[in-house]
């Protein structure tokens, strides 16, 4: 028998309900750890320590966060739609050509301040195309968008490998990378603001501006998805493509809108490590955060003011992770795609998996905040 | 027949390669066909190549490692079945996220149990499942077309190989000449039917899925057990996804679904038969190109055909009881 | 005297905070035909899914043959020879009638003897009642009184005594319907018991003995049959005195507004459903298309507002012509007045995720009062759905509230509020009552001859033959995908019904 989804406060479905979700997410984590032959509770203090608990180390925290929150935008938009855009991968590793081409041509010609919109301009358009083909495949032919974009992150790989050691490497290089882009193409960095709070942050810490341009970013992404006529024909669609035709909108024309936008947004990761830290593209800048999306957009519901603080939650795993993997050598990165699996499944596919007791536990303490009078309650 | 000779060659790495591709592929037809949608078959089939690889290596046996790779797969499945079924959560996002759980485990299990760098020790002959020659292959040797058809190609495989192909009537006659087969085939295409003849929906898709857990832990153990001496990170290599495709072009049919695999399998044998050697007009491929072959392939394949391809009615919906 | 085939004692079942069945009592007497009439959300099928084991009651007793027993699947009803007819047919569409027939009754691990067995069992039932239906057709290319044969057989195949048809004539023509009664007559002398659930009081004069009706998840009465009328049966189901006809003035019909000359529709499958059809509708009337589901009605509104394909024809809206062959845009035909509330409101006509407000514009989301370049002004969307809100009484009158928390008939009255306000030439509406509580179908009905008075052009299709023929002004019959008769708002019911089924009607004047 189906059991109705039972009512909470808006607080315990939005805040609470994912709370729990993340938190065994983290224990069943804990508990690979464990079979790995650390203890689970030490980890996870060295983990937090790394992330936040000095100025350098909160700059790397948001420094990775950058990436997560630009690729789980993507993730989002397209979700929005109805879409699963898994190719963010791919996408954002060919914007690294997008931005590279761009940095190549002008960072010996431009300052940093023109080079800049010219190179988010180059990555949002080699995101967007990654995603066309797929895109119009989907709305064209019915061909599974999910395989599509997968397929697509493989052939990305195979295309950037052969461009990094052919013909953007320097020649008489060793390294499958491109030459290092001088000041035209290095964007500032932000650890002086937060110096500014107090905080001792090492000059080399990668932070940079394209943390103000993803937050700018996740204030756009909101915008366009709830407050312009695109939005509401995207949502529309994403729950019923029968009233999406019946309200004469083009099912083709958004479902490729969606993904080129979804593919810029992806794209525009690439802007991070290269322009901000690197200085140059090389082997697999993206080394997963285009899959690390797929978990923050699912945590964040789809909504940027959830996938902010989803992306700040992966960055600290990222940045703490390093840290554990010094002090804990059998827990390496890959760690982390266990967690982002496990947030994958509790947030997107066990989601109402906790409801019943949550809500029981409501019912008990106080029986009308799930909509149950209180006589009623007693007597059944 | 130099020519002859090279065909043969290919067509029998062309079965080779297909082994991992047509076990995956029948896996995802038994979900599918009860109206789950699998995209964890990579996911299943790395995690059994793992257990597979590190149990043989651990005690020394190939048939350990085959019950544990089954074992892991069908652990995996059920997590999907727990998710999709009971949960009726959203069977792409549970796929996914055990693809995940599986890369990330596979590897970091790896290290800490073998220090190698994320692989499983080298396999010795114990742990591997040697090639089993047919009866009179040597005799046949020399006998032109007909011996080299059979000593050549169809005998001197592993167990697993055989298993896969005889896997595919095997498959046939369960879907269609069993009631097992008929209930599955119903609950994918009208859940409440079978519900309302009072058939538990669920239990009949726990069961397709675990026969999916099954076939892919058949499959990973083939690429680790004997495609392979061990298991290397990442060794399905977007095989899993691969499957799927051609289970869509096969239209969830048994004996089509084998045609694919081996049509895969002959274009990945001849690309790296091809490797290096110049083509006509185009001159050398760069390697990384042939590497992206497969991935292009399918997306051909996907654009083409699929459109008109129509999937088991349910697949994909999870099965509430109407109010 | 013989025990009751089935008695119900003091059922309860609720889904969350919704009572549906409360404290029910009932008892169905053995060789007898019970009609259980109510409105839709009475409870009916909630206490019939409780008696087939789909769902078990919170509290209460079933008593079968006069011993307590427990039903906690539908297993255990047919054990205990309960079958059921369901409304939408519980058939897997591409296998065999006897591949349907069996399935969860195979008997055998393999079907080929299963099958066999089947087969003969199959014949005799056929032959005894009347079903006649190929064993090897497959399903979906049956017609869809063969297909209920089907589901029927499939209950006497598991040896059901006792049977419960869940609105089984909704998609038969009358004749058809006709022959369905004869089969449960027939049914009932071979000592059979029948439940038969419907909300046409037609249907229970015709066929039952007894009839029990729901209101609000209770039994409020039970009456014979023979002692009870029409008008008493459809007050007890509302709890006041119905109007059965809504009270209009004189049609005044102007110049030709729509007008449909050989128009021909295709399905997916590439199966003909509209065929050669040509109308027109002018301002000031409404034209109602009556029909059994499935004739092509749905097929001729949605090429008519632009959701699909013509494969020829012309369709002049206002003397200008409509693209239904090739790129007809609803977004443009909205431009051009015409308005269009679905069948399907639920998966069409609003987004039930949506909040109100959204729903409120589903459609008309470009035009310029909500927009501003391509923002959406939210204030003027927000107002703008307070307006109609107020002036169509939609409860509760939250437009910030999520549409899937509203009633069907505030749902209906949502997406009728969004069509006529943006007062178009010509509105077509289709089944606008179906799942509506009466006091709304009032409403709605006051508001679509309201439209007809002003002078637009209103196309209504129904399968209701009371709504018709209590709106129209005039009736196209559709049957098989034309239209084989028309007539005025007198025409009788038997006249519409023959015409409904195919039979045309060769001197007008008799």
């Amino acid at each position: 028998m189906s059991t109705p989804y039972a009512k909470l406060p808006a607080w315990a479905d939005y805040g609470l309900i994912p709370f729990i979700n993340l938190l065994v997410s983290f224990a069943v984590a804990g508990l690979v750890v464990l079979l790995v032959g650390e203890n689970p509770f030490h980890a996870a203090v060295i983990l937090v320590d790394g992330a936040f608990g000095s100025g350098t180390g909160i700059a790397y925290t948001l420094y990775y966060a950058t990436n997560f929150i630009f690729t789980g935008l993507a993730v989002a938009v397209a979700f929005h739609c109805g879409l699963f855009n898994i190719g963010g991968e791919g996408q954002a590793y060919i914007a690294g050509l997008g931005v590279g081409l761009v940095c190549l041509a002008f960072d010996h010609i431009l300052p940093w301040w023109l080079t800049f919109p010219l190179a988010i301009l180059g990555a949002a358009l080699a995101g967007a195309l990654w995603a066309l083909i797929p895109a119009y495949l989907q709305a064209k032919r019915g061909s599974h968008i999910v395989i599509t974009t997968i397929m697509f992150n493989f052939i990305a790989a195979s295309a950037m490998v052969y461009l990094l050691v052919g013909p953007l490497k320097p020649r008489g290089a060793m390294a499958p990378q491109t030459r290092q882009l001088v000041e035209g193409a290095q964007l500032p960095k932000l650890g002086w603001l937060l110096q500014e709070f107090g905080l001792t942050v090492r000059p080399s810490a990668p932070l940079n501006l394209s943390f103000l341009l993803a937050l700018v970013m996740a204030f756009v992404v909101w915008v366009i998805v709830w407050r312009t006529k695109l939005g509401y024909e995207i949502r529309t669609m994403g729950f019923s493509s029968k009233a999406a035709r019946y309200a004469g909108i083009s099912e083709t024309r958004i479902i490729i809108v969606t993904m080129l936008i979804s593919g810029a947004l992806a794209g525009m990761m690439a802007l991070n490590p290269i322009m901000g830290d690197q200085h140059n593209v090389s082997l697999d800048f993206v080394s997963g955060a285009g899959f690390v999306g797929i978990a923050v957009a699912l945590m964040g519901r789809s909504h940027p003011a959830g996938i902010v603080p989803a992306a700040i939650l992966f960055g600290m795993l990222y940045q703490g992770g390093a840290e554990l993997a010094f002090e804990m050598p059998n827990i390496s990165r890959d760690m982390i795609v266990i967690i982002q699996g496990l947030v994958i499944l509790f947030a997107g596919a066990l989601e109402h998996m906790f409801r019943p007791w949550v809500q029981a536990v409501f019912a008990s303490f106080s029986p009308r905040s799930v909509g149950i009078a209180p006589s009623k309650a007693e007597g059944a | 027949m130099e020519f002859f000779e090279a065909l043969i060659n290919i067509l029998n790495s062309t079965i080779r390669v297909s082994v991992p591709l047509l076990l995956a592929c029948l896996a995802g037809l038994y979900s599918e066909r009860a109206g789950i949608f699998d995209i964890g078959l990579e996911g299943k089939m790395l995690a059994g190549a793992f257990a597979g690889a590190a149990a043989a290596a651990v005690y020394g046996s190939a048939w350990v490692g085959l019950g544990a790779a089954v074992l892991v797969s069908v652990a995996l499945a059920l997590v999907h079945g727990f998710a999709s079924i009971t949960h009726r959560g959203n069977q792409i996002v549970s796929g996914v996220a055990i693809n995940f759980i599986a890369a990330g485990s596979t590897i970091i299990l790896g290290q800490a149990w073998f220090n190698q760098g994320g692989r499983t020790p080298s396999l010795t002959a114990d742990g591997r499942f040697g090639a089993i020659d047919l009866p009179f292959a040597d005799a046949l040797q020399d006998v032109p077309v007909i011996g080299q058809i059979y000593s050549g190609l169809l005998s001197g495989h592993t167990l697993l190989a055989y298993v896969a192909f005889l896997a595919v009537p095997f498959t046939w006659w369960v879907l269609f000449r069993t009631r097992f087969g008929l209930r599955m085939r119903a609950v994918g295409e009208n859940p409440a039917a079978v519900d309302t003849a009072g058939i538990s929906v669920a239990w009949l898709r726990y069961r397709a899925v675990i026969c999916t857990g099954v076939l892919t832990g058949l499959a990973g153990c083939y690429m680790a057990l004997s495609q392979n001496a061990g298991f290397v990170k990442d060794m399905t290599a977007g095989r899993g996804y691969i499957a799927l495709a051609a289970l869509i072009f096969a239209k969830w049919k048994p004996v089509p679904a084998m045609f694919a695999c081996l049509l895969f399998g002959f274009l990945d044998a001849l690309s790296i038969r091809l490797q290096g050697t110049p083509l006509p007009i185009v001159g050398k491929v760069p390697v990384q190109f042939m590497q992206a072959l497969p991935y292009i392939l399918t997306v051909i394949l996907l654009a083409g055909f699929i459109g008109k391809a129509i999937p088991p009615r349910a697949g994909g919906v999870p099965y509430v009881k109407e109010r | 005297m013989a025990e009751a085939a089935i008695e119900l004692v003091g059922i309860n079942k609720s889904f969350g905070t919704v009572r549906a069945n409360r404290d029910i009592n009932l008892v169905i007497e053995r060789g007898t035909i019970l009609g259980i009439v109510g409105e839709n959300g009475a409870g009916k099928s909630t206490l019939m899914s409780i008696l087939y084991g789909f769902y078990q009651a919170d509290s209460g007793e079933i008593k079968v043959g006069g011993k307590p027993v427990a039903i906690k699947t539908p297993n255990d009803a047919i054990a205990l020879g309960i079958g059921m007819v369901h409304q939408h047919f519980m058939l897997v569409e591409n296998f065999t009638v006897i591949e349907n027939i069996i399935l969860g009754a195979e008997h055998e691990p393999l079907l080929k003897k299963s099958i066999a067995k089947a087969r003969s069992e199959l014949e005799r039932l056929e032959r005894e009642y009347g079903l006649e239906v190929d064993p090897d057709a497959v399903v979906e290319e049956l017609p869809v009184g063969l297909q209920q044969r089907v589901e029927i057989l499939k209950a006497l195949y598991r040896g059901a005594e006792i049977l419960i048809l869940d609105e089984p004539t909704g998609v038969l023509t009358p004749p058809e319907a006709d022959h369905l009664f004869r089969i449960l007559r027939q049914l009932k002398e071979q000592g059979k018991t029948i439940v038969l659930i419907t909300h046409k009081l037609r249907e229970i004069m015709a066929i039952t003995d007894t009839v029990s009706v729901m209101r609000q998840g209770t039994v409020v009465a039970t009456r014979e049959t023979a002692q009870t009328t029409v008008e008493e049966l459809a007050e007890l189901m509302v709890g006041r005195r119905v109007l059965l006809r809504v009270e209009k003035g004189e049609a005044r019909p102007g110049a030709v507004k729509l007008s449909v000359r050989n128009l021909t529709v295709r399905d997916s499958r590439g199966v003909t459903m509209v065929s050669d059809v040509s109308f027109d509708v002018r301002g000031g009337e409404i034209v109602g298309i009556a029909g059994v589901a499935g004739n092509g009605q749905s097929e001729l509104i949605e090429a008519i507002s632009g959701i699909r394909r013509a494969v020829s024809g012309n369709v002049l809206l206002d003397g200008k012509a409509i693209d239904v062959i090739g790129h007809a845009d609803p977004g443009e035909l909205r431009d051009r007045g015409l308005a269009h509330v679905p069948e399907d409101r639920h998966h069409v006509g609003l987004v039930l995720a949506f909040e109100e407000n959204e729903n409120s514009m589903l459609g008309y989301h470009d035009k310029p009062q909500y927009l501003q370049g391509p923002f959406l002004k939210i204030d003027a969307v927000r107002d703008d759905a307070k307006r109609k809100i107020e002036k169509f009484d939609i409860r509760p009158p939250d437009c910030r509230l999520r549409t899937a928390n509203f009633s069907g008939g505030n749902q209906q009255k949502i997406v009728l509020a969004r069509e006529l306000e943006q007062d178009p030439g010509v509105l077509i509406v289709g089944q606008p009552t179906r799942g509506v509580d009466v006091g709304a179908i009032e409403f709605i009905h006051k508001q679509l001859i309201a439209m007809r008075d002003r002078g637009k052009a209103v196309l209504l299709i129904s399968v209701e033959l009371d709504e018709i023929r209590s709106l129209s002004d005039r009736i196209l019959v559709m049957f098989d995908g034309r239209v084989v008769g028309e007539r005025g708002p007198d025409a009788s019911e038997g006249e519409l019904g023959l015409l409904m089924a195919g039979v045309e009607n060769r001197e007008a004047a008799e």
